[in-house]
């Protein structure tokens, strides 16, 4: 028992010791970079509204675009930088998955196709893509459940 | 010659001939860029992979020490070598064409410290002339390793430290030089139970204190005994963590302690965070900017204490904490 109160002391210690970065500072460049690349997104929807295509095709659209964007951004080493000034604004939209799928890739091809690229490029959104849709299922399975029992 | 609890006094002091150092462009482009042997611009090395580059970064690294000392690598005895790899197949790879018998080492960024203590010990107990000390690190097979892919976009906390891409090359033997390696104290893995492997600097802060003290006690000395004690990769977070570890034990280093992690790069200017670290950090400082001063004489004694974490991504992931380890190599001018 002492041995982990020494570690905890130890923590607790090392936790005041260690600079973290500014939290406000750091949610409001967030807020601005998520918001460019969501006001980017919009922009694209309009236009394909515009253009004539329903509201479904314009969605895909808006995806593909930003996902190339990503991509292309990955590819020449830019996206790193938008992340590292925006953080979580660069993360969360679907261009931060495209991100977290491209980078590996990148890195992997060195190991082949297979062994490389194949087994390694969903190292980092494995969990994103398996949460996720595990997550679609237990909401899915809960919504059946409150229509089969009249709720909804 | 053993001396203390953990300390070894060579009664015939070894000397440290001839190093080298190779580094890449971020190095280059720091405090000590103008100090290095060689600064590649391009972190390949002109090879395909990461790994091909370390190896390469490696075996000129020993080719130019070995060179210095106009030997061939036929006159080297053993060679002790590291990295932080898997495996440790940069080494592995990159001295394989040295045809040198080789020991392969693991102590993560401390590596610098433990090959030159075996190669030392060697030489002092009569295996051999030459024997070589050789230890790498690189950026990018790091980062893909222990982190990310260098493309993943993501925020780097203020207490990670920057891996250094480098190679750091020690001839040590019977051949007088201006630089003697009158002792160790190899250190021992002490664990203050931290998880947080961004961080390392505060994980082996603790080693890095075990290890200076339990130098000062063996051997008897006073911090001031040493020109400078120069920790391998504590960084900014550590070496604060250090000084209030030393203080707690009543011993006060703030006036004599360096640390090359905190030295190799401008924290301002190359947004290193905490500091640089990696096995090449602390040898490629020990060749470029600490062996000049004492081959001068601007320096007469100084404790060179490169400290590793002692993870895995595995341990990392299953919960384990990340234990340090430090050792203790004394160097005299003379």
């Amino acid at each position: 028992m002492d041995k982990k109160k020494q570690q905890q002391a130890y923590e607790n210690y090392v936790k005041q010791k260690t600079p973290v970065h500014n939290l406000p500072a750091n949610m409001a460049k967030a807020f601005v970079v998520g918001g460019i690349i969501c006001t980017i997104g919009q922009a694209i929807l309009n236009y394909c509204e515009k253009m004539g295509l329903s509201k479904d095709i314009s969605g895909s659209w808006t995806s593909m675009l930003l996902v190339l964007l990503s991509v292309v951004l990955t590819g020449f080493g830019i996206y790193p930088q938008i992340a590292k000034w925006g953080g979580a604004g660069a993360l969360v939209p679907i261009t931060g998955f495209a991100n977290s799928v491209a980078a590996p890739a990148i890195e992997y091809k060195k190991e082949g196709q297979v062994m490389g690229i194949g087994c390694k490029i969903f190292t980092i959104a494995g969990p994103v893509i398996l949460y996720g849709i595990f997550t679609s299922w237990v909401l899915g399975l809960g919504y059946w459940i409150l229509k089969i029992s009249g709720i909804v | 010659m053993v001396k203390g609890i953990q300390s070894i006094a060579f009664e015939q002091s070894p000397y440290l001939i001839s190093s080298a150092s190779v580094v890449g462009k971020k190095e280059g482009e720091g405090p000590l860029g103008k100090m290095f042997d060689m600064v590649e611009e391009e972190d390949l090395f002109g090879e395909n992979t990461w790994e091909e580059a370390e190896s390469a970064m490696q075996k000129e690294a020993c080719l130019l020490a070995i060179g210095k000392a106009h030997l061939a690598p036929e006159d080297i005895r053993y060679l002790f070598g590291g990295d932080l790899l898997r495996q440790g197949v940069a080494t592995s790879l990159g001295v394989e064409e040295l045809g040198i018998p080789m020991f392969g080492l693991f102590g993560a960024c401390s590596t610098s410290g433990e090959a030159l203590a075996l190669a030392s010990m060697s030489v002092a107990a009569g295996y051999g002339e030459y024997m070589l000390a050789v230890t790498s690190s690189h950026f990018g097979s790091a980062e893909k390793e222990f982190r990310f892919p260098l493309g993943y976009a993501n925020q780097r906390p203020l207490s990670a430290q920057w891996t250094v891409t480098g190679s750091g090359a020690f001839l040590v033997g019977k051949k007088r030089s201006h630089v003697r390696i009158t002792g160790v104290t190899v250190g021992k893995i002490v664990d203050y139970g931290l998880k947080d492997s961004q961080n390392m600097g505060a994980c082996m802060a603790p080693a890095a204190c075990d290890t200076i003290i339990r130098n000062l006690k063996d051997f008897d000395r006073v911090p001031e005994d040493y020109n400078r004690i120069i920790t391998g990769d504590l960084g900014y977070v550590g070496q604060s963590i250090l000084f209030d570890l030393m203080r707690g034990k009543e011993y006060d280093i703030k006036k004599n302690h360096m640390d090359c992690g905190m030295t190799i790069f401008d924290q301002q200017l190359q947004d290193t965070h905490a500091g640089g670290s990696g096995c090449g950090c602390a040898a490629t400082t020990l060749s470029a900017y600490i062996l000049p001063k004492l081959e001068r004489g601007e320096w007469q004694r100084v404790l060179f204490v490169p400290t590793g974490a002692l993870m895995s991504t595995v341990s990392y992931n299953e919960g384990a904490s990340v234990p340090g380890i430090a050792h203790g190599i004394v160097l005299e001018h003379c």
